[in-house]
């Protein structure tokens, strides 16, 4: 008996980190229950990934945003105009797509770094000069399709980007209709994080400090081990891992070692943590600030290269709404509006929920009103529940 | 001596681990002016919240009489409504709205739902009129002086009827003239039959203005004062407000021929331009090796704004005047340049912007050197827990593991951390502001031997602090520090309380 007291005293003490997780897998659950198994099916999961991707990476960029006690309203129609450019580029120009991806990425951060400049320099509030911004990059957007609407991309390399899928091994007979690949990353991906967490509780145990007792330990890694397999599994049944899961993937494991393992990452939570200590330890703000909008303004880039990558085509309307979505994604992923606390995971986590919502609720065939007010009900209680876990906490 | 209008009787009021008053006695007589000094901490300030409704009724034991009745104020509000007002320091108008909108905010003329402006606006001239300030109502309050100001708040206690009129100290922020004017005031008030308590430090003006002067040390009383009897004068304020006894709780230290100067400021002067004052005149000091100087003087004297000046200047001030680090003749932009230059500032307000209170004890001592625990930019989080068990054994920082969140800690440890965090960047000058405020007496002795460890090792040590024994007793030479000048220096031998106590009051 002792095993369920230890796992729910473990539930309870980690209930706002764990809480993200289960009320993912409730939603999950209960889609599939009322879809009769649709919503987990391997084309419906691909589709969700795929679909979360864009707004994914602006999570992820909007984490470090709201972590140093910022906002950017701008990076929804930011996206949309540079999607529009990346496909004038490639029909138009007649550029190749190995220059148009890091152009636009490079044209992303210098409209970050704009928008941080009244920011930073002049102590003009983010809300203002990102909404600014928001009018200024909607109004770029409709001038550069005026002419012609929506501009079709033909370039298919530029196009798996959002509907593509890393290729398999050659047909060898065996697993027929499985792709083999993908269950080989699942199966690495399986190792390292066994051998990762493994090596993480001795450095832990060398230092006394507390760990997961025994059983809770493995309890977990057989959980989280379980949830990659099943995943892999589904995803193998279908096409493979998508080129958006790729990315999302890699923006969220880069994004998660520059916050929590580096210089960098350090003294951007030590500004949201408490600015003025910040400054006075040696920590020049300002430039944390233009970083982090610079960053927001290269992954907006690449939100919009995988948005239009997906339509394959730039629409006139592209991005709309995105920056709502996002900030939504950080907000349900724990990011605190205090500033100094939240975890780019967290936000993907965030991500999948809000679009495994939207997801879910179309295949019931729900009316799209009842969508957004569903969603507006899951965002407050998600924020609730973490300011109520927090109070506690002290 | 007329009726008493005010009696607070045996009042006692504790904080967490403090008595900030301990069973304060105080009479004001009807139609007077009494002055309440005391150094910072004595308790004037508590005592005047007390009396105000700050801490309302039931937080505090002891009896507050007024007009001959027992008050219990639950609010501000209630004690307003008796005919009590304060005015503090910090002035509570509101910049952007007028004159007449400020006096009569809490109490505006109506008609029915409707505010009757012009009934406003001829009461607000009437109420001016009294504290002889000759302009428009309609006037922005932000466009007036600070002395102008301190009249419109003058005028708004006026405007509720007020029996008792309390002051904060009123005249710290003004100059000369505007300090007289308002002192002649208070004198014509007094004369229609308004009663103030007013709480000082500048003893020159206490002595001009009290009929009587209570004097406060510790949150005791210590003496009532009739000025009309020949009572009050500096020298025996100055003897009742520091009279403290020096405990023999600093740790001995051989005091060496200091070094060689490490740091030397000449002609230092700075301007602030979000205040739009001068807050540093002319200012010479002189830091050598293996030495601890002290810088005395009030709140609000300008120490701390001489320490963040040279720090980096991170407050963004016009500064004028030199500085030399060893020798060489600096321009700090940023506080990492200072840093680099082997200067650490452990700031005065450790919760406000010394500590990162949501980070837990290991990221905090690293912060301010992180470069020195990574390799190409990554943190070796195993070094990072062993520096920060470091100094958490040598400090002797209170806490379970380094993964504690600093909120969680004592302000003795938090202290420590702080400390901590400054010693991890090696510096050669360290600048203390207020290190022991707020910490019990254990800690306050670590930290003296902390400090004593540090000189004996060649660091040079500048400590800002308002307590005169600990100043007294750690320090090689006492400069102090009165209205953004230096009034006085003494070496550690001349130096007395009396002393410092005169120069620092001395504007």
């Amino acid at each position: 008996m002792t095993f369920f007291k230890n796992i729910s005293k473990v539930l309870q003490q980690n209930i706002r980190e764990y809480g993200m997780y289960i009320a993912l897998v409730l939603i999950m659950v209960i889609f599939s229950v009322m879809t009769k198994g649709v919503f987990m099916s391997a084309r419906n999961i691909s589709n969700l990934v795929n679909q979360m991707g864009y707004i994914g990476v602006l999570a992820v960029g909007m984490t470090l945003i709201i972590v140093i006690r910022h906002i950017d309203l701008s990076v929804g129609f930011l996206a949309g105009f540079l999607g529009a450019v990346a496909a004038i580029a490639l029909k138009y120009w007649g550029l190749p797509v190995y220059v148009v991806i890091p152009m636009v990425l490079v044209l992303g951060i210098i409209a970050g770094l704009i928008t941080a400049f009244p920011v930073a320099r002049l102590g003009v509030p983010a809300f203002v000069t990102s909404l600014a911004g928001w009018l200024i990059y909607r109004g770029l957007l409709q001038l550069v399709t005026a002419g012609t609407g929506t501009i079709i991309i033909e370039d298919k390399a530029f196009n798996a980007l959002g509907n593509g899928f890393i290729p398999d091994f050659p047909d060898m007979g065996f697993l027929p209709g499985i792709h083999k690949v993908t269950l080989l990353l699942g199966l690495i991906a399986i190792v390292l994080f066994v051998i990762s967490a493994i090596n993480d509780r001795r450095n832990k145990q060398a230092y006394n400090f507390e760990v997961l007792s025994m059983d809770m330990f493995v309890l977990q890694l057989v959980v989280v081990s379980a949830v990659i397999a099943y995943i892999t599994w589904i995803l193998s049944g279908y096409n493979g891992i998508s080129w958006t899961l790729v990315i999302v993937l890699l923006v969220v494991g880069v994004y998660d070692f520059i916050a929590s393992r580096t210089v960098l990452g350090r003294h951007i939570y030590a500004v949201g943590g408490n600015p003025d200590a910040a400054e006075l330890s040696g920590i020049n703000v300002k430039n944390i600030v233009f970083v982090v909008f610079g960053s927001m303004g290269m992954l907006s880039a690449l939100s919009g290269i995988l948005f239009a990558a997906r339509l394959q085509s730039a629409t006139t309307t592209a991005g709309t709404l995105f920056e709502l979505d996002a900030i939504a994604a950080a907000y349900v992923g724990g990011v605190s509006a205090a500033g100094g606390v939240g975890k780019v995971t967290g936000s993907i986590i965030g991500a999948l929920v809000m679009m495994s919502l939207v997801n879910g609720m179309n295949l019931l065939g729900s009316d799209i009103s009842l969508q957004y007010i569903i969603r507006g009900i899951v965002l407050v209680v998600a924020v609730v529940f973490d300011v109520m876990t927090r109070t506690r906490g002290k | 001596m007329n009726t008493a209008l005010l009696e607070m009787r045996s009042i006692t009021k504790e904080f967490p681990g403090v008595k900030a008053l301990n069973n304060v006695s105080f009479q004001v007589a009807q139609g007077e002016i009494h002055c309440l000094v005391g150094e910072n901490g004595a308790g004037k300030s508590t005592l005047m919240k007390v009396l105000s409704g700050v801490y309302p009724f039931g937080t505090y034991s002891g009896d507050i009489l007024f007009n001959g009745e027992v008050q219990r104020f639950n609010r501000i509000s209630d004690s307003e409504k008796t005919g009590i007002a304060i005015i503090y320091q910090e002035l509570a108008l509101f910049p952007e709205l007028s004159i007449y909108e400020n006096i009569y905010i809490g109490h505006l003329q109506d008609k029915g739902f409707l505010v009757d402006w012009n009934e406003v606006i001829r009461k607000s001239g009437e109420m001016l009129k009294k504290v002889r300030l000759n302009i428009n109502p309609a006037t922005k309050v932000k466009d007036l002086g600070v002395g102008k100001q301190q009249l419109v708040e003058i005028a708004k206690a006026l405007s509720k009827d007020v029996k008792l009129l309390i002051l904060d100290e009123p005249t710290a922020a003004l100059n000369e003239d505007d300090s007289e004017n308002l002192l002649n005031l208070l004198r014509d008030l007094k004369h229609h039959g308004v009663t103030s308590i007013m709480i000082s430090h500048k003893l020159k003006e206490v002595i001009s203005i009290a009929d009587t002067v209570t004097v406060l040390r510790d949150g005791q009383t210590i003496c009532t004062l009739d000025a009309h009897k020949g009572e009050v004068s500096e020298q025996v304020l100055i003897k009742n407000m520091v009279g403290r006894e020096i405990d023999h709780i600093y740790p001995e230290r051989e005091r060496k021929q200091p070094g060689e100067v490490v740091l030397e400021v000449k002609n230092w002067s700075a301007y602030d331009p979000a205040l739009g004052r001068t807050v540093l005149k002319n200012v010479n000091f002189q830091l050598r090796k293996g030495e601890i100087i002290g810088f005395a003087g009030l709140m609000g004297s300008g120490r701390t704004e001489l320490a963040r000046s040279i720090f980096g200047n991170s407050l963004g001030y016009r500064i004028e005047g030199e500085l030399f680090i060893k020798g060489q003749r600096q321009h700090f932009t940023h506080p990492h340049e200072a840093i680099e230059a082997g200067i650490a500032y452990v700031t005065e307000d450790r919760k406000g912007n010394g500590l990162i209170l949501i980070q837990d004890v290991k990221q905090n001592i690293s912060i301010a050197n992180l470069t020195e625990l990574a390799e190409h930019w990554v943190v070796n989080d195993n070094a990072e827990i062993k520096v920060a068990t470091e100094y958490k054994t040598s400090l002797n920082i209170k806490t379970p593991t380094v993964e504690q969140k600093v909120g969680n800690l004592s302000g003795g440890n938090q202290q420590k951390v702080s400390l901590g965090k400054w010693l991890f960047v090696k510096p050669d000058i360290l600048i203390l502001d207020e290190p022991t405020r707020g910490i019990d007496v254990g800690a306050k002795y670590e930290i003296y031997t902390i400090m004593t460890r540090l000189v004996a090792q060649g660091m040079s040590i500048i400590m800002i602090s308002s307590e005169l024994p600990e100043v007294l007793g750690m320090s090689d030479k006492v400069y102090i520090v009165s209205g953004g000048k230096i009034t006085g220096e003494l070496p550690i031998e001349e130096a007395t309380q009396e002393k410092i106590m005169q120069l620092a009051t001395n504007y």
